[in-house]
């Protein structure tokens, strides 16, 4: 499986040049992140990966367009973002994202039914076709209010992935869910991507999930968000968590995030 | 992790064990179809219809007790008066000259109130009129401006639907508003995300998500309405010559014929029922019942 995952040389599809966002509270302007430079080319899984206030989710949102840069550039198959749009689908990291109103089917067919982009038929067999693909067959005609959160979240993948977006912007989407959970639907987002090869952004503030989830991992440094390096984790999955590569990338992206004490945890990760 | 079990001194060993799984056939099916009796229990209609048939002996003993029909008629006497004028006609021609004219008038509040709801959420201007609006005549009793509507409009129906107007336009465009500012903040994006805008975005996703509180409106305005009309009839239904259902009861008690009065309060409280727990508990069960927003 990991050799599967080779990443193949291609040139940027999303290219984020000088970017800085800022946001306003009542009292504050708070400026999320500062001059950031990154590019996420095809069939990537990019994570972007740092502690809280780094500004990684306003740096999603600037990609979604829900939030123009205050400098720099943020370009999409050499076009500047200027507004939301179905070339880049997001899912969040609530579970509120889909609509109570809509089933399952509905949920999913809702983005393809407004974009226009395929005709009704074929929009109907793509969303059934995900659907199964997500394992969610079932439950096709359920209302979201009686799916549990996992199911919620597959629900939300399914949508964006019907669409056939450029690229697939996550923001922290298993964060909410218990860590059984979160283990199937990492493993599931990685045998799907096996399968489609689509280009993900992924927004995580844990170590292990960016690891496992990663082809490149975007590290960013707090207060405001900078970059602090990019590293290669490809290859590293479930499996190899015990492995010593993983604790030495562990080690080093918590060297980074933290400065020179590493934890505890890291340690016995290498020893195991 | 420890593979010994831990013991601490003074305290018993605490031994592992597996046994065998007990056997479960004696309870029955796992998942067990409720009896006939059980579901009828928790049938709302059923419940509903407990509680009249509760208050309907309650009203008729005490009235016999009373025994005095031009106080207190009771319910037999009361449903005979009932019947009589549905079947000479006089009641139901009273009830549909009150529902037509309340039609009218909860509809242009409807309107009224989409209108300004639409104007309020495009700019944060528009939230100020609006909410300064509401608190100035949501607490402005209907019946209160009638002489004014007497004065502007006449004696007739355009009076009474100024104030029903009144009184369906503030509760709804408030409900409204309350709404579509509660509609969570991923919802909006997650709309925003496929490319929506403007109308498309109120109707597909905005609406929608409000609607419980939309509907809690709906609601509120509909009871608003029916108790302005009723009453502004009371006052002024004289002289129109096809009196609605306020007239009737006007009529009834010039002619110090309780039992009538009775019968028309039956009819307005029967409407109200019929509204409420058909039509909209109808539209409840069809959406936010079905859609997990409301229990």
């Amino acid at each position: 499986m990991a050799d599967a995952r080779h990443r193949p040389m291609t040139s940027a599809l999303l290219e984020v040049k000088g970017v800085t966002l800022q946001y306003k509270t009542p009292r504050h302007l708070v400026t999320a992140t500062y001059q950031i430079d990154f590019s996420v080319h095809q069939s990537d899984r990019y994570v972007i990966l740092g502690p809280s206030g780094c500004g990684k989710t306003t740096v999603l949102k600037g990609v979604g367009g829900f939030m123009p840069p205050v400098e720099g550039s943020i370009r999409i198959n050499g076009r500047a973002i200027e507004s939301p749009g179905p070339d880049r689908m997001m899912v969040f990291q609530e579970f509120e994202q889909l609509m109570p109103w809509k089933t399952v089917y509905q949920n999913v067919l809702f983005p393809m039914k407004v974009t226009k982009r395929f005709g009704a038929k074929e929009a109907s067999e793509r969303a059934n076709a995900v659907i199964e693909k997500v394992g969610l067959t079932k439950f096709r005609d359920i209302y979201p209010h009686m799916l549990s959160g996992g199911m919620k979240m597959r629900v939300a993948i399914a949508r964006a992935m019907a669409l056939e977006p450029d690229i697939l912007l996550m923001d922290e989407p298993f964060a909410a869910l218990d860590a059984l959970t979160r283990r199937t639907m990492q493993q599931e987002l990685l045998s799907l991507w096996d399968q489609l090869r689509f280009t993900v952004l992924f927004v995580t503030h844990s170590i292990e999930e960016a690891i496992i989830i990663g082809s490149r991992i975007l590290v960013l440094s707090p207060h405001p968000g900078r970059v602090r390096a990019e590293l290669d984790a490809e290859g590293l999955d479930h499996n190899s968590v015990g492995r010593p590569e993983f604790g030495i990338l562990t080690k080093r992206i918590h060297t980074l995030l933290f400065g020179e004490k590493h934890p505890l945890r890291a340690q016995q990760e290498i020893r195991a | 992790m420890n593979a010994e079990p831990s013991q601490k001194p003074g305290q018993a060993p605490r031994p592992e064990f597996e046994v065998d799984l007990i056997e479960a056939t004696a309870i029955g099916d796992v998942e067990r179809p409720l009896t006939i009796t059980e579901r009828l229990v928790n049938n709302e209609a059923v419940q509903r219809l407990t509680i009249l048939v509760t208050i309907v002996v309650i009203w008729e003993l005490y009235a016999r007790w009373l025994n005095n029909g031009l106080l207190f008629p009771s319910f037999g006497e009361t449903i005979r008066t009932f019947s009589k004028d549905i079947a000479n006609g006089v009641l139901i021609d009273r009830t549909i000259t009150s529902l037509r004219t309340l039609a009218i008038g909860y509809a242009l509040g409807l309107v009224l109130a989409a209108v300004l709801t639409t104007v309020a959420v495009a700019s944060t201007a528009g939230t100020r009129v609006l909410s300064t609006l509401t608190a100035m005549f949501n607490p402005l009793p209907a019946i209160a401006l009638l002489p004014l509507a007497l004065i502007w409009f006449g004696l007739g129906t355009p009076s009474l639907v100024f104030v029903i107007i009144h009184s369906v336009l503030w509760a709804v465009a408030l409900n409204t508003l309350i709404g579509f500012r509660g509609v969570p903040e991923t919802l909006r994006m997650s709309g925003r995300n496929v490319g929506l805008k403007g109308a498309r975005y109120v109707g597909l996703i905005l609406i929608p998500a409000a609607f419980p509180s939309i509907l809690a409106g709906l609601k509120i305005g509909w009871a608003f309405a029916w108790r302005t009309l009723v009453a502004a009839e009371l006052v002024f239904g004289v002289s129109s010559r096809s009196g609605g259902i306020g007239w009737y009861i006007f009529e009834a008690r010039n002619d110090l014929d309780t039992a009538t009065v009775f019968s028309g309060l039956l009819a307005v409280i029967f409407i109200g029922l019929v509204v409420e727990s058909v039509i909209f508990r109808a539209i409840e069960a069809r959406t936010v019942n079905l859609w997990g927003m409301q229990r």
